[in-house]
């Protein structure tokens, strides 16, 4: 019999629909999941009476033959990039040390609304800002997957939902939150073998997400498959008016619709992201996955995004400057750490508080944030940027014009070693390459666990919509899904 | 353009970041390592492109001029490293 920690949400669902099992044992079975993966460092606040609460509402309302919501009796892992009411919220930066929200993210809010309950808070890079969650100011999370040599070497989830991926994949959690500014869901999803999606731009309400970079910031759910993706985007979104960029349209049924034939659909190949030294196993893997959507039914056709090159430097550009206009907000008066030197003045006291609060990488994008808008650079970085943005969509919408949806790797290589990019920020960034362009759209992207590299570590394949069309992006990944028979597992280590 | 140690000195104080003379050393080939790779946009003809404002779309809405929260502040002090009186305290910034 399966356990119940291998089970996902549907899995969850039924067997609570059906009776087999009750949502407070399984909420007490995650619950020691989580207790017993301290090694994993992927928790920062661990909230196992919060599950248990949601799973006796959800019991209560099973026993009274109430209609019960999507999610119930689920228990979530949620980045602590979330607001939770009364629970500590940190986006793993010390200079939130001790912040306890007194309000809800609309996002956590929406799931609890469904029935979920909450494990915990789960470790992130600082500020969502890194690719492998070694930025947070609470210790790196380690992957659950360790490569088949033998040698045991700690391994990076990815990031910047690092802590979201490792749950996930660990089976510590069935499923959890994560957002994705310029790949944070997708690149740890591949790392780890989950299925991670990000919504088109508007999609989830940003309200109560700590913000990092906010004309690309977007929650969507990490999971085991396509269609536990699909139940948790459906719990997950909607119209916000607290959010000014919230887009107010309904959320479609994307469970409901779910069909992995993909007759009449043309697949586009973007020859520019055939990038140098990328990996041949990278690169079989690609061809593999056209050979899946061909064998869904899709026609494949080759597209050109001129401008990709473009992306990962115009990213650097846009997320820093958003960046440090939103982070000025940690100035020790409202909220967080307050660091005042003895006789300090108000100026010295924001000062001395940054310094103090801020881990490297964040002080690294705020620097670059504000040179890059300061007087006398501002256009010819910032607005050229902005432009090179526009040529980047742009790109995308001619693209559309012969084909319904892109397939890429998500990421160039398998999870790396901690520590191994470290000492290069920039060599660090262009992890992001594949996931970054269509960041810069805002359009919707899920990565979907394809196979397995020579060392026995999981490979993603990125799957790329038109804005609002999620329902396509997660049939091709339901065709890659079924066809791919992705089932490995990390063994237990921990 | 290449940044020196004086330029992020200055880009620190504008992003109120204290930094040590080590610190401004250590972000002088950093910060020229990145802007430097970012420089290529510049080779991008964008002559007759307008910058990008809104990645999907969206009116902006209106809603009624009315009061929609409000009685809050307890809660907006809660989290405050010093409140005093209902207000947040910061130190004193007029002699």
């Amino acid at each position: 019999m399966t356990e119940i920690y291998d089970l996902g949400i549907a899995g969850i669902r039924s067997g609570i629909a059906d009776g087999d099992f009750t949502a407070r044992e399984v909420a007490e079975t995650f619950n020691a999941r989580v207790s017993a993966a301290k090694p994993l460092n992927a928790f920062l606040v661990e909230t196992p009476e919060h599950a248990l609460a949601a799973a006796d509402a959800t019991d209560k309302a099973r026993a009274a033959g109430e209609t019960l919501g999507k999610m119930a009796g689920v228990p979530i892992g949620m980045k602590d990039l979330f607001c939770t009411q009364g629970v500590e919220t940190t986006a793993a930066s010390g200079i939130l040390k001790g912040f306890v929200p007194q309000y809800e993210s609309t996002v956590s809010a929406n799931l609890f609304q469904a029935g979920a309950g909450m494990l915990g808070k789960l470790n992130l890079d600082q500020f969502a800002m890194g690719s492998s969650n070694e930025t947070s100011a609470f210790g790196n999370v380690i992957s659950p997957w360790r490569r088949n040599d033998g040698g045991n070497s700690d391994l990076t989830p990815g990031g910047s939902s690092g802590g979201s991926a490792a749950v996930v994949s660990g089976r510590i959690a069935p499923a959890a939150t994560g957002t994705d500014t310029g790949g944070s869901i997708r690149q740890p999803a591949a790392f780890t073998g989950i299925t991670g999606f990000k919504p088109t731009y508007g999609r989830c309400s940003r309200w109560g997400t700590i913000a990092f970079a906010s004309s690309l910031d977007q929650a969507g759910p990490m999971a085991h498959d396509v269609r536990d993706c699909a139940i948790m985007l459906e719990a997950m979104a909607g119209f916000d008016a607290k959010d000014s960029t919230s887009l107010d349209l309904p959320v479609p049924d994307w469970e409901a619709a779910l069909n992995s034939n993909l007759a009449g659909k043309k697949i586009g190949i973007p020859k520019e992201y055939r990038v140098e030294n990328m990996p041949a196993e990278i690169d079989a893997l690609w061809q593999k996955g056209i050979e899946m959507l061909k064998d869904a039914g899709a026609h494949i056709v080759d597209v050109s995004l001129p401008h990709t090159k473009y992306a990962l430097p115009a990213y650097y550009i846009i997320a820093p400057a958003e960046a440090s206009s939103n982070l000025s907000r940690y100035d020790g008066v409202r909220y967080g750490l307050r660091d005042l030197p003895d006789g300090a003045g108000l100026q010295d006291m924001y000062a001395a508080t940054r310094e103090a609060g801020f881990g490297p990488e964040v002080k690294r994008r705020i620097m670059i944030g504000t040179y890059v808008l300061s007087a006398g650079y501002y256009d010819a970085y910032y607005t050229q940027a902005q432009k090179v943005r526009t040529l980047i969509s742009q790109d995308f919408d001619k693209a559309w014009k012969s084909c319904d949806l892109l397939l890429a790797p998500t990421a160039p290589s398998a999870a790396f070693g901690l520590g191994e990019k470290m000492d290069d920020p920039l060599a660090m960034y262009l992890n992001d390459v594949f996931t970054v362009p269509s960041s810069l759209a805002g359009l919707p992207a899920m990565s979907v666990p394809a196979g397995l590299d020579g060392k026995g570590l999981p490979l993603g394949l990125q799957i790329i919509g038109k804005a609002l069309d999620e329902q396509s992006v997660f049939n091709a990944g339901l065709a890659i899904e079924e066809r791919a028979g992705f089932v490995a597992k990390p063994e237990q280590w921990w | 353009m290449s940044i020196d140690k004086e330029t992020v000195k200055k880009i620190a104080s504008l992003s109120r970041i204290a930094i040590t003379d080590a610190e401004a050393d250590a972000f002088v080939p950093e910060l020229n390592q990145i802007l430097g790779w970012v420089e290529q946009l510049g080779e991008v003809d964008c002559s007759k492109v307008e910058p990008m404002t809104a990645v999907i779309p969206n009116k902006l809405r209106l809603r009624d001029d009315v009061v929609t929260d409000g009685e809050i502040r307890d809660k907006i002090l809660a989290n405050a490293p010093i409140a005093d009186h209902g207000f947040f305290a910061v130190p004193k910034v007029i002699e």
